[in-house]
């Protein structure tokens, strides 16, 4: 078995919250230069042309990409041959919280939700998901997921016997009811099949993956979804114009015989995440 | 791209020559405040207590920035959404706001609400925080320190860029691109 230091993964989990909050994904950022290129609408050229200034103008000052730091979200992929020394989701928290307050990061989560709604201070808890893989390494995300955006989340539980096109109709209304509100151009991620909760967690996790899906029908839905949304109008923060979404990704799931959930993870155009391998 | 400078105070004479899709840059004063301090002022009108600022002809801007780091005005401050702000909107056009800057769907009534007040709304440009952050060139808090990211800043800025989406004339942008 292979020990991982607990100051391992605090230096681990603390740069990919820096880089996360300072500096757009490389692929995110030639998406961004791609739909400038291709927008023919003068305010939505413009509007894409603000947000690569954004980007460039976080990395070099060090301001945030965004004033909502996110709702931390980390994926750990744990290796069956590696043993973490200690409690690794304190560990966790602890990056976050030190890194949040050193960097001049706004801490955003509330303790209680319903109640009191007191901000914690400190951006934690961070919100950890733990998959058990083969191998004997720990593969780090730190994605940070917005407010706004977030509240833009949909489930639908289909029945089996829905048709594809039903499927596409009721995620283009989300998006199209979506509007504005979610800093269009999107990325969205789909959790199709699973459970009610499997769904949406693949949804997070779809809008992640850098490549189209492997499988070509899953592909061509990514396709098509993606032309059917930027035929919407709305636009580049629905100021008009042809990019409303950027990027489709499925992440799909085996389902219960009488079930076909569809999770929708509308993310805004700053796709924020790192990833690492440890 | 063509952009007409405005400078707050705002008057009417300056909101009746603004129609929706205008792109524009203001300069002067605007004050920042979200879902907390919304909730606050309403209660603090209901029970007639002071408020912590005159709001006669002023700007909002929804928006709760990210802390100052040393050596800079302000830290990153884009916009929040606005809809989650809709049910103060009555109350904020009473005390005598003129615009409010934030980014995302506005309510039927809050629309109707714009053009009986002859206030306008403007989006800025969501998730261009760092962007937006150059244009500001002042923040002070003057109320409700307590609420961290959700106090009322008093913002200095100079050429601050929103695109006009409710006008006095009942437009609007959004509307009009789906």
């Amino acid at each position: 078995m292979r020990t991982i230091s607990q100051q391992e993964l605090y230096s681990a989990v603390a740069d990919l919250v820096i880089k996360a909050n300072f500096n757009l994904p490389d692929h995110v950022y030639q998406a961004l230069c791609t739909m400038h290129a291709t927008e023919q609408k003068p305010l939505a050229k413009e509007t894409i042309h603000i947000l690569i200034q954004n980007t460039r103008i976080a990395a070099q000052k060090h301001i945030p990409l965004c004033q909502d730091c996110g709702a931390v979200i980390v994926f750990l992929q744990i290796g069956t041959g590696v043993i973490i020394d200690g409690n690794p989701i304190d560990v966790i928290h602890n990056a976050v919280a030190d890194t949040y307050k050193k960097y001049y990061l706004r801490p955003s989560i509330v303790q209680d939700p319903l109640f009191e709604r007191k901000n914690t201070g400190t951006n934690t808890p961070a919100f950890v998901h733990t998959d058990i893989v083969p191998g004997n390494s720990v593969t780090i995300t730190v994605y940070l997921k917005g407010g706004g955006s977030e509240n833009m989340t949909s489930l639908k539980m289909f029945t089996p016997t829905a048709k594809i096109e039903e499927i596409i109709d009721y995620i283009v209304t989300a998006v199209q009811q979506a509007g504005p509100n979610p800093c269009p151009p999107l990325f969205l991620g789909i959790g199709i099949g699973g459970t009610a909760d499997v769904a949406m967690l693949n949804a997070k996790k779809a809008v992640l993956q850098k490549e189209p899906h492997p499988q070509k029908e899953y592909r061509a839905l990514e396709e098509e979804i993606l032309q059917r949304c930027n035929q919407t109008g709305i636009g580049p923060l629905g100021f008009g114009g042809t990019h409303t979404v950027g990027i489709v990704r499925i992440k799909e799931a085996p389902t219960h015989i009488a079930t076909l959930p569809v999770a929708l993870n509308l993310n805004c155009h700053s796709l924020r995440y790192r990833s690492i391998v440890i | 791209m063509k952009t007409i400078n405005i400078q707050t105070p705002l008057s009417t004479d300056i909101l009746q020559h603004l129609t929706a899709g205008d792109f524009i840059t203001i300069s002067g004063t605007i004050y920042t405040a979200r879902d907390r301090a919304h909730k606050t002022i309403a209660e603090l009108v209901a029970q007639q207590k002071p408020l912590p600022i005159d709001f006669t002809n002023t700007v909002i801007y929804y928006a709760g920035p990210s802390p100052t780091p040393p050596g800079l005005p302000v830290g990153a401050i884009g916009p929040t959404t606005s809809y989650r702000m809709d049910a103060y909107t009555d109350i904020m056009l009473s005390l005598g706001v003129r615009m409010f800057i934030g980014k995302g769907w506005r309510s039927q009534a809050v629309k109707q609400l714009l053009v009986t007040h002859k206030a306008v709304y403007c989006a800025t440009f969501g998730g261009a925080a760092a962007y937006l952050a150059q244009c500001v060139v002042d923040a002070q808090i003057v109320g409700f320190e307590e609420f961290g990211p959700e106090a009322i800043y008093k913002l200095t800025v100079e050429k601050f860029p929103v695109i006009v989406i409710n006008d006095i004339y009942g437009g609007d942008l959004y509307a009009d691109v789906q």
